[in-house]
C-alpha cells in the first residue's frame, strides 16, 4: 500500500514537474531569447553554449556560441542571425569595464556546414569606473526596420544606441542614450505604437533566495523616456511588474519576446532557482498577455479539473448526452423564512455515467450548468514531449478516462479510452488577450494539422476550424471548477 | 451656409454614432398577430435566401398535438423518440407532399389554451391524462417574410392548437452545382431535428430558444439539383420558431441556391 501510495505521488510530481516547466535538461542562466532555425529551436547562456529543443519543451545542451562571457541575446535580420554577447562577466564589487560584442551566423545548427560566427565586432562598452556597466545586450528590430539594443547592469544606467542592421555594427554616429536606472539584462520590444523597455529588478544569482524580476516601462520613442504605469520614469527606477516569482520557482530574470504568430507570443527568461530541479537555474518559458496596454506572464495550464468556455456564446463544452435533472428543482415562490437551510449536493458523475452510451459520444456546447458531462480534467502527457512553452494535454470527462479526440473531416468526438494517441493529444496556448487556443495533435486524413483548433462553428457545435485570432469561434476560456 | 453644414453634421454624426440606426432600419413594435405578416402564400416556382441566406421557402404541416408542459424534457433521447416515429407516409423522403395535401392520424387531445389562464406550472404536477383524438392535418406552402419561420404564428392563424405541438416543415434546396463543405446551421425554440437528404444533420435539444446559428451540422455537400431539407420542431408552453440557413467554412452564408416545394 505505502509504495502504491508512493508511486502515485511520484507521477503526480511528475505531471506537476512537466506541466510548469520546460523538461529534458534545461539549465542555464541569461538565456538569450529563443530563436527558432530549420525546425529547432535555440537559445545562449552566461558562459557560453546553449540549449536546443527540438520541439520547445524538451531541452539539451548542445548550441554553440564561442567568445564566453555574460548575457547573450539573438535576433534573426533576413536570413542570418545576429548573436551578441558581453565580453565581460561585470560585477558589483569590482570594476565595470566592459565590451558589448556582435557577431553573424547563417545557422544556429552546429552541425551544419554552413555554421560559422563571423568575428565579433564591439558595438558599445563602458570604462572601469563609470555609470554604467556595459553587458546584457538585448536586441530590437522595430517596425521601421531600426536596430536598437540596450545594454547595462545595476551599476549605474541601462543605455540603448542604435545598430546598424546591414552590419550588425553600431550606426554611424549613434551616441549611447540613458533609458534606465540600476537594472540588469534589459531588452526592448514594440507593441501598437508603443517602445517597451524590460529590465529585471531584485537580487541576481542567489539560487532560492534571488528575489529577480522583471519590470516594464513603455514609450512613445524609442529613445524614451520609458514611464511605468503610474507615471515614473525607468530612469527614476520605475517598473511595472511583468513576471516575479511562482510557488516553486524564484528569481525571474532575462526577458525575451517569440511573436510565434498575431495573438500567440512567449517570453522567455530564466528561474534562478527551481526547485523541482534541484533548485538550479532553468530556463522558462510563458504565454505573454496584453492588459490595457502592458505585457504579463500568462500561465500554462496545470494538471486540475477544468470547465471548458466558449468565447462565442459562453457555452461549456460537454458531452452530447441526455441532460438529467439534478436535485434542487424548483421550491415554489414562496419564502418560507423559518425552513432549515440545507446544503444540496451538486449532481454526481455515477448518478448519470450509467445512462451515457459506451462507445463514441459526440461533443457540443451548452449552458454551464457544473454538471458531470461538462467537467473535464486537462493533464499533462509527459511521455509526449510537447511544443514551444508547454506539453502536449490529454482531456477528459473528469473521473474517467472518456478523451476528447479529433477524427477524420475536421470534426471532434470523445473516446472511451484515452490511448495516448496523437489525435487525443492537444495544445493549449495562452493567447494575447488571456483567453486559450486549443488545438490537437493529429487530425487523422490531415496532412497539416498546424492551423486547426476547437472552434465554435455555431453557439452550441463545436468543431475544428483554422486559428484567427480577431475571431472568437477560436478561442476559449479555461476556468479551474 | 455654415450653421446648416454645421447642424448636418452633427445630425449625421449621431446618427452614426446611434447602434438602432447605423447598421439596419429601427424596427418598430406591432402587436398585430395576421398570418400574413410572418408568412404568405408561394405564387412563384423558385425562392432566393434572404440577405443573410436564410431559408424562407417552406412546406409546413399542421401542429401535431403533443402536449407537453414543460420543454425541459426535451433531451436528446426524448425528441429522437418523438421524431423517429412515423407521423405521415414519405416522411423524410425524397417526393414532398403536395400543396393542400391532407393527413390523418390519431393524436392526443388537449382542450383549446384559455389564454385569460396563468402560465403553466411544467414542475411539481402530476401531467393530466390526454385521450386520443383523431385528425385531419394539412399541408401549407409558405414564404416567411422573417429571417425566422414564425411557427406560433401559422399555429394560432390556422388551428386551435399552440402549445404542446410537433411541427414538420419540408423545402428542397437547388444548387447549379456541388457545394461542399458547408453545414445547415439552424436555430429553434423549442427542440428540433432537421435533415438533409434523408440523413439526420443536426439536433437542437434540451429547452432551446430561436438563436441564429444556435447548432450547426458537420460538413456536408449539397449537391448539384435538389436536396431535400426536412425539419421537425416540438414545443411545450411558449413561442415557437426556427431559423434556417447553411454556411460555408467561413460562416457566411450559402446564396448560390434557390428555394421550391416540390
Amino acid at each position: 500500500m505505502k509504495t502504491r501510495n508512493i508511486l502515485l505521488a511520484g507521477v503526480v510530481a511528475l505531471f506537476s514537474l512537466s506541466a510548469a516547466a520546460q523538461v529534458g535538461a534545461p539549465y542555464i542562466h541569461d538565456p538569450s531569447t529563443i530563436m527558432e532555425c530549420d525546425g529547432k529551436y535555440y537559445t545562449f547562456g552566461t558562459g557560453g553554449g546553449g540549449l536546443i529543443s527540438a520541439d520547445g519543451w524538451v531541452w539539451e545542451s548542445g548550441a554553440v556560441r564561442p567568445g564566453g562571457g555574460a548575457a547573450p541575446d539573438a535576433i534573426k535580420i533576413g536570413d542570418r542571425y545576429l548573436v551578441g554577447y558581453s565580453a565581460t562577466g561585470g560585477g558589483l564589487g569590482g570594476g565595470h569595464a566592459g565590451r558589448i560584442l556582435t557577431m553573424w551566423n547563417k545557422t544556429l545548427d552546429p552541425n551544419s556546414p554552413d555554421f560559422a560566427y563571423s568575428d565579433p565586432i564591439e558595438v558599445a562598452h563602458s570604462e572601469v569606473d563609470e555609470d554604467c556597466d556595459a553587458i546584457d545586450i538585448g536586441f530590437l528590430m522595430d517596425p521601421n526596420g531600426r536596430l536598437f539594443c540596450t545594454f547595462g547592469t545595476y551599476f549605474g544606467n541601462i543605455r540603448m544606441v542604435e545598430l546598424d542592421p546591414a552590419t550588425g555594427a553600431r550606426k554611424e554616429g549613434a551616441k549611447d542614450i540613458d533609458v534606465a536606472i540600476d537594472c540588469e539584462a534589459s531588452s526592448m520590444m514594440y507593441q501598437d505604437g508603443w517602445y517597451y523597455l524590460l529590465g529585471t529588478h531584485g537580487t541576481c544569482c542567489d539560487g532560492a533566495n534571488s528575489t529577480y524580476n522583471i519590470i516594464v516601462g513603455r514609450s512613445r520613442s524609442p529613445f524614451g523616456p520609458f514611464l511605468d504605469n503610474v507615471g515614473r520614469d525607468m530612469l527614476q527606477g520605475g517598473g511595472k511588474m511583468v513576471v516575479a516569482a511562482e510557488e516553486r520557482r524564484f528569481g525571474a530574470g532575462h526577458f525575451g519576446r517569440i511573436v510565434l504568430e498575431p495573438g500567440v507570443e512567449k517570453m522567455s527568461f530564466h528561474w534562478e532557482a527551481d526547485l523541482d530541479l534541484s533548485g538550479r537555474s532553468t530556463l522558462a518559458i510563458r504565454p505573454i498577455i496584453w492588459k490595457n496596454g502592458w505585457p504579463e506572464a500568462g500561465e500554462i495550464i496545470q494538471d486540475g479539473d477544468y470547465k471548458i468556455l466558449s468565447r462565442r456564446r459562453g457555452y461549456a463544452l460537454e458531452l452530447a448526452v441526455d441532460f438529467v435533472r439534478a436535485a434542487g428543482g424548483m421550491r415554489g415562490f414562496g419564502r418560507q423564512a423559518n425552513e432549515t437551510v440545507v446544503k444540496v449536493e451538486n449532481q454526481k458523475l455515477e448518478e448519470v455515467i450509467g445512462g451515457w452510451p459506451e462507445g463514441e459520444i459526440a461533443v457540443r456546447a451548452n449552458d454551464y450548468m457544473a454538471r458531470p458531462h461538462q467537467a473535464w480534467t486537462i493533464e499533462a502527457v509527459p511521455e509526449a514531449g510537447g511544443y514551444l512553452g508547454g506539453p502536449w494535454y490529454k482531456i477528459v470527462i473528469q473521473g474517467t478516462n472518456r478523451a476528447l479526440a479529433a477524427v477524420e473531416g475536421h470534426e471532434l468526438t470523445t473516446v472511451p479510452e484515452f490511448t495516448g494517441a496523437d489525435e487525443q493529444l492537444w495544445r493549449i496556448d495562452q493567447l494575447t488577450d488571456g483567453t486559450f487556443r486549443i488545438a490537437p495533435k493529429a487530425i487523422p486524413g490531415c496532412h497539416h494539422p498546424q492551423k486547426w483548433c476547437l472552434y465554435s462553428v455555431a453557439d452550441s457545435t463545436p468543431t475544428l476550424g483554422k486559428f484567427d485570432f480577431n475571431n472568437d469561434n477560436a478561442k476559449w476560456d479555461i476556468k479551474a471548477r | 451656409m455654415k450653421t446648416i453644414f454645421k447642424t448636418l453634421s452633427v445630425a449625421i454624426g449621431l446618427a452614426l454614432l446611434m447602434p438602432g440606426i447605423s447598421g439596419r432600419a429601427q424596427v418598430y413594435a406591432d402587436s398585430s398577430t395576421q398570418l400574413d405578416k410572418y408568412l404568405v402564400p408561394v405564387t412563384t416556382p423558385t425562392a432566393a435566401p434572404d440577405a443573410q441566406g436564410f431559408l424562407g421557402r417552406w412546406l409546413l404541416l399542421e401542429p401535431i398535438s403533443k402536449p407537453n408542459r414543460s420543454n425541459t424534457v426535451f433531451v436528446d433521447s426524448y425528441i429522437r423518440e418523438v421524431f423517429g416515429k412515423e407521423y405521415f407516409k414519405g416522411q423524410l423522403g425524397d417526393v414532398l407532399p403536395k400543396d393542400g395535401a391532407k393527413v390523418k392520424m390519431t393524436v392526443e387531445y388537449q382542450p383549446p389554451v384559455n389564454l385569460q389562464g396563468g402560465r403553466p406550472m411544467g414542475f411539481g404536477m402530476e401531467p393530466p391524462k390526454y385521450e386520443e383524438k383523431k385528425v385531419t392535418l394539412k399541408w401549407h406552402a409558405y414564404d416567411s417574410k422573417m429571417p425566422n419561420v414564425k411557427l406560433f404564428r401559422f399555429a394560432t392563424n390556422v388551428t386551435e392548437d399552440r402549445y404542446g405541438v410537433i411541427f414538420w416543415a419540408v423545402t428542397v434546396v437547388n444548387c447549379e452545382e456541388d457545394i461542399p463543405n458547408v453545414r445547415l446551421a439552424v436555430g429553434s425554440n423549442s427542440a428540433s431535428m432537421w435533415w438533409v437528404n434523408g440523413e439526420e444533420a443536426v439536433i437542437l435539444s434540451g429547452d432551446r430558444r430561436r438563436v441564429m446559428d444556435d447548432c450547426a451540422s458537420q460538413r456536408l455537400t449539397l449537391k448539384k439539383g435538389r436536396n431535400v431539407i426536412w425539419g421537425a420542431v416540438i414545443n411545450g408552453p411558449g413561442m415557437s420558431d426556427f431559423c434556417c440557413r447553411f454556411i460555408d467554412e467561413a460562416g457566411k452564408p450559402v446564396k448560390n441556391i434557390t428555394l421550391s416545394v416540390q
